[in-house]
């Protein structure tokens, strides 16, 4: 049985904006993180789609994909230690507490 | 293999550099890590200098990483201004809060530098993207580099969300882009050869550019910009405002002459509207700040806009009118920095209301601020009226000249909030003005050499003439 290619795209999409909508509306900051995710593995999963079903002779897109996972684990580490210095400063790591700076 | 190390000469310098500092900070005794401001400026200044030997053109491995003229001659630029930066910073690094971790600072850094590099040189969209990450990563920790001052946490955790966010929208760009070009297509050559305006290709550009864009800071993806350059230290406010700005223009302009040629007539609306954006908004949110790094970081959006006015029309004219004006912004932006950071280090005050009576008290520190501001708002004998003059003539040569008139505009309202900082240094007057201050001589060097910048880098044509013989156009 065979899934056609557009099937996929279609999950990639909606992941995408999904990761895009959760990051505008959520206000805790893990929250925030794990929509960054989700629009990061959107994209993996395009490269992956697109590398087998048009280009299954070279693995360039797959390649592309295991950068983006070992990126996004750094960039992961980063946030979260912020993340953490947030929540000593204020003890809280929700978006709406750290509002010193407006306008 | 010689080869190699001759194309890749300044990133192996930056490279052996960071692992060298780290080694060091590790390493040697306290006696010689008090001396790490010293070393790591020598080190630098030495790999700068080497930057400027002649050096050959062309690709490694496999067109990845490209070199040209023009590549070379951008990346000395931003290493100069790296220099500028820790020059003006060592005050603020032998603070007793920061000392302890300065080395930190430089290589950090140095790293961003190195990212920033192979963001210029990539030839592919992957050594794109890990330049570009490279490049943003140790930005984040420097930005919340005081741990314990509540400002400088909340820039760091609005600036790592948003710079994971933008990434995340140009990857999704990049992946569509493989999709519609075929195999192969991640290489810039390959990819600018089968662009043809699809409906899926522009789609891949519109998420494309609003990452960069974000980078940037362009109109309607600037949110961040001020809130984070406000609570970032102030010297790592001037290394993003001008060096970390200045990469990304860099390789946007690189990348739009390189590799969106096909798309160019798409590519310029996008880019129109961007432009009146990005310097109306700037400019009117700028006269309405108090805080003077507030104020500079809504002025830097605005010289954005303008940066982007001499890219849109694609001609070697307006590259080299391009890296000629950040040039000059890089020398009067840091400058400004510099007169900042010295008063904030020895009085605690950042806001323009603060800068009251400092004529009287530090006459020669608001003189050079007042020239640096000249500058930057575009008058006369100032290299900052040549900048605008060759942006707008860059502009104007290929038709835009409604655009040319808007930007035209702005330029006058963008000289009433200079003015109004020199109308408070110079004519308000104050009960307790900022007290004499004593500069120390790293600063000072920094200031002179930004000095000599503004002042003869418009006057001394050889340069435009030296940045204009590397460019190319579409």
């Amino acid at each position: 049985m065979d899934i056609p290619m557009s099937f996929y795209l279609l999950v990639s999409f909606v992941m995408f904006f999904a990761g895009v909508f959760g990051f505008i509306t959520r206000k805790n900051m893990i929250a925030m993180l794990m929509s960054l995710e989700l629009i990061l593995n959107s994209v993996n999963i395009n490269f992956v789609v697109f590398n087998r079903f048009l280009f299954p002779e070279q693995m360039e897109g797959m390649f592309f994909t295991l950068f983006i996972i070992g990126v996004a684990a750094a960039e992961t580490a980063v946030a979260i230690a912020i993340i953490i210095n947030v929540f000593r400063s204020v003890n809280n790591i929700s978006a709406d507490d750290i509002q010193k700076m407006k306008y | 293999m010689n080869d190699l190390v001759q194309l890749m000469r300044p990133e192996m310098l930056l490279l052996a550099q960071v692992v060298f500092l780290l080694l060091f900070d590790l390493f040697a005794p306290d006696r010689a890590r008090r001396h790490t401001d010293a070393v790591a400026c020598a080190l630098f200044l030495a790999s700068i200098a080497v930057g400027f030997l002649p050096s050959t053109t062309g690709e490694a491995f496999g067109g990845m990483f490209t070199v040209t003229a023009m590549t070379q001659v951008v990346k000395n630029v931003l290493s100069i201004g790296l220099l500028l930066v820790f020059l003006q910073s060592r005050v603020w690094l032998s603070d007793e809060r920061t000392s302890f971790k300065k080395a930190e600072f430089y290589i950090l850094t140095l790293s961003t530098l190195l990212g920033m590099n192979l963001m210029i040189s990539a030839g592919h969209f992957l050594l794109f993207y890990l330049g570009l990450e490279l490049a943003s990563l140790p930005l984040t920790t420097l930005v919340a580099y005081n741990k314990y001052s509540d400002e400088s946490i909340e820039a760091g955790a609005k600036f790592v969300l948003i710079a994971a966010f933008s990434s995340g929208m140009m990857l999704f760009g990049i992946s569509l882009f493989y999709g519609a070009a075929g195999a192969d297509g991640l290489y810039f050559d390959v990819l600018s050869s089968r662009l043809a305006a699809t409906p899926l290709q522009l789609l891949a550009l519109v998420f494309f550019l609003s990452g960069v864009a974000f980078k940037i800071s362009l109109v309607p993806f600037h949110l961040w910009t001020a809130d984070v350059y406000q609570g970032a230290p102030t010297s790592v406010t001037a290394f993003l405002s001008v060096v970390s700005k200045g990469a990304a223009v860099f390789a946007l302009m690189f990348l739009s002459f390189r590799l969106f040629a096909p798309l160019f007539e798409y590519w310029q609306y996008v880019v129109w509207a961007l432009v009146v954006l990005t310097i109306t908004i700037g400019n009117l949110f700028a006269m309405r700040q108090d805080n003077m790094k507030r104020f500079l970081a809504f002025s830097s959006i605005s010289q954005a806009g303008y940066i982007l006015l001499g890219m849109i029309a694609g001609t070697p004219l307006a590259m080299s009118s391009v890296v000629y004006y950040l040039l000059v912004y890089l020398v009067s932006n840091l400058g400004i920095f510099a007169v900042v950071s010295i008063l904030e280090n020895n009085s605690g005050k950042v806001h323009i209301s603060d800068y009251r009576g400092l004529y009287r008290t530090n006459p020669y520190l608001s003189v050079v601020l007042m020239l640096f501001l000249f500058s930057l708002g575009g008058i006369p004998p100032f290299a900052g009226f040549f900048s605008k003059f060759f942006v707008f003539m860059a502009a104007a040569d290929q038709g835009f000249y409604v655009l040319d008139f808007i930007a035209l505009i702005n330029t006058v309202i963008s000289l009433y909030y200079y003015l109004l900082v020199v109308k408070a240094m110079f004519i308000a007057d104050s009960e307790n003005p900022i007290p004499t201050l004593h500069t120390d001589s790293w600063s000072r060097l920094c200031l002179t050499l930004c000095l000599v910048g503004t002042l003869f880098f418009g006057v001394f044509s050889g340069i435009y003439a030296f940045l204009s013989s590397g460019a190319w156009g579409l």
